[in-house]
């Protein structure tokens, strides 16, 4: 446990101390408070629908773009090799790389509490689905650090990660507005694929325990697919 | 202290390293020398775990790596080639990192981190950014980083390369006060770098083995000829090959030059004849201009061992 949190923490210190931290968080912001408030006087409801409906596709984006540096990084500087030469597991290096993106994940979501809070001064909010949505954006960000991290350990080259990254993201948010195109027996399964379906739910204030396991099982799936693909780099 | 045994890696379809076998025991330098591409850091990365032999075994202090890698590692400090350590962190940040994740006690920890730095000679760079660092210093930052879980065997690779005179000769230094105490393996592909610190040298090539033992040792078992060099005046090559050539212990005998009636020779003698070849020229009346016997190097059986294969 120890050094999977001394592996965490290097990490936090490394992602804080330059700059593109604070860019990718601030263009987070931006991205979703433009359009969420574009089109909140429009719609004119005290609710965070908009804010989540878009969030899977934003953080298709965003999350790549974050987490592309935690393996390629390392392998192009070379840190890797004494990263490994330590005397710790793989999976340790994994989980650790695996909690500081969760740690930045919800340093990233903290400042959107804004949104709700400047509309519960306007307007009478159900605070009830904001802090399941909530929860549910948190699953949602962590399991896409994890397809993050499986695309970062792929390659050393930062720009490759991102874009497997971002497409194993956008496919996963988007494949359940693509059923019409699939034949009748396959629906229900690619829906229960589709990131965009479970998250949906704890927007609307529905907390399933099966989208709970739906995300953890990609984390733990894409984690595991880390582990192979290090592996396989001896 | 390390046992290696055939010792075999294969990148896809090429062979890096061909059936390596090797004892290092406790104390000692050893040098691994090889020109680019031989398999040094192949050698150097199995011995650390980075990388799984495709067959063969390696074995420190009693522990197999395939079973006990973990042990392994917290045994040997491994230092690779050009030290890429995190850039955006300051000297301090990554020796206490390197000890949370090497597991020192707490307690221990200052203790140790103060000790390596005064034993490297980074006191004053401490609060620096690890990015802002001049390559010597760089080079020392990681090596104590390595030293710190105070490691029974040093890996070091390439530890010289891009540094100038000066702060080669401070490395040396450090590597050498280390090797009282521990094991170190080193790789370089500067033959006086390796002459100069390691008690030991292997020689690499091509994926094998191709020379073991002390700098002494492999002087005297690579290169037992004698080698003379010759300037004559008044004479004619043809005139001196034929007076030469029924010499016995004279093995070859190579025109470097002729020039009017200069000629320039190089003799390979299996036996230091020096005084008979003396006498034949005197008797035939050349004019020495030169005479002299050519001092063989390390440097020589190298080229020698690492090009005939």
């Amino acid at each position: 446990m120890q050094r999977i949190l001394a592996i965490c923490f290097k990490d936090l210190k490394d992602y804080f101390y330059s700059p593109i931290a604070y860019i990718i968080i601030s263009i987070f912001i931006l991205v979703t408070g433009w359009f969420f408030f574009s089109t909140f006087f429009i719609i004119n409801q005290a609710s965070l629908r908009d804010f989540f409906e878009l969030l899977p596709f934003t953080l298709s984006f965003i999350v790549p773009a974050i987490t592309m540096r935690s393996f390629s990084e390392e392998f192009n500087i070379g840190s890797y090799e004494i990263l490994v030469t330590f005397p710790v597991k793989l999976n340790d290096i994994i989980l650790g790389k695996f909690l500081a993106l969760c740690c930045f994940m919800f340093f990233m979501l903290i400042p959107t509490i804004f949104f709700p809070l400047s509309i519960s001064l306007i307007g009478k909010l159900d605070w009830g689905p904001v802090i399941c949505g909530y929860i549910g954006a948190f699953l949602l960000g962590i399991s896409y650090v994890s397809i993050g991290i499986f695309s970062s350990s792929l390659t050393k080259n930062q720009i490759n990660s991102f874009i497997i990254g971002a497409l194993i993201c956008i496919l996963l948010s988007l494949i359940d507005k693509l059923l019409l195109f699939m034949p009748e027996s396959f629906v229900n399964f690619f829906n229960y694929l589709s990131s965009n379906f479970h998250f949906q739910n704890f927007s609307k204030g529905v907390f399933d325990l099966r989208d709970v396991i739906y995300f953890f099982s990609i984390i733990f799936v894409f984690l595991y697919a880390t582990n192979i693909s290090l592996s396989y780099r001896k | 202290m390390i046992k290696v045994k055939d010792l075999t890696k294969y990148y896809n379809n090429f062979l890096a390293l061909d059936k390596i076998n090797f004892e290092i025991s406790k104390g000692e330098i050893v040098g691994l020398l090889g020109p680019n591409g031989a398999g040094k850091t192949t050698t150097l990365r199995l011995l650390t775990g980075y990388l799984k032999p495709t067959s063969g075994s390696i074995e420190v202090k009693g522990y197999n790596i395939k079973d006990n890698y973990l042990k392994i590692k917290s045994i040997i400090g491994y230092l690779p080639e050009s030290v890429p350590i995190y850039k955006n962190l300051m000297v301090y940040e990554y020796l206490t990192y390197v000890g949370t994740i090497r597991r020192i006690d707490k307690k221990q920890l200052l203790a140790k981190i103060k000790s390596v730095i005064d034993r490297c000679k980074i006191k004053d760079i401490i609060e620096k950014d690890i990015g802002d660092l001049s390559k010597g210093l760089l080079q020392r930052v990681g090596l104590a980083s390595v030293l710190l879980h105070d490691p029974e065997v040093l890996i070091l690779d390439e530890p010289t390369t891009g540094l100038d005179p000066n702060q080669i000769l401070e490395i040396r230094d450090l590597i050498k006060e280390i090797g009282k105490k521990k094991t170190v393996i080193l790789s370089s592909h500067i033959l006086s770098e390796v002459e100069a610190t390691c008690s030991r040298i292997i020689i690499i090539n091509k994926g094998k083995i191709v020379a073991d033992g002390t700098p002494t040792e492999l002087k005297e078992k690579y290169f037992d000829k004698t080698i003379i060099k010759l300037l004559l005046k008044k004479a004619k090559f043809y005139e001196v090959k034929s007076y030469f050539q029924n010499i016995e212990d004279i093995v070859s005998i190579n025109l470097i030059e002729e020039k009017d009636d200069l000629i320039d020779l190089e003799l390979v003698l299996k036996k230091d004849i020096r005084e008979k070849i003396y006498n034949i020229i005197k008797q035939k009346e050349w004019i020495i201009l030169e005479f002299s016997k050519k001092k063989t190097s390390l440097e020589k059986i190298f080229k020698q061992i690492t090009t005939e294969n």
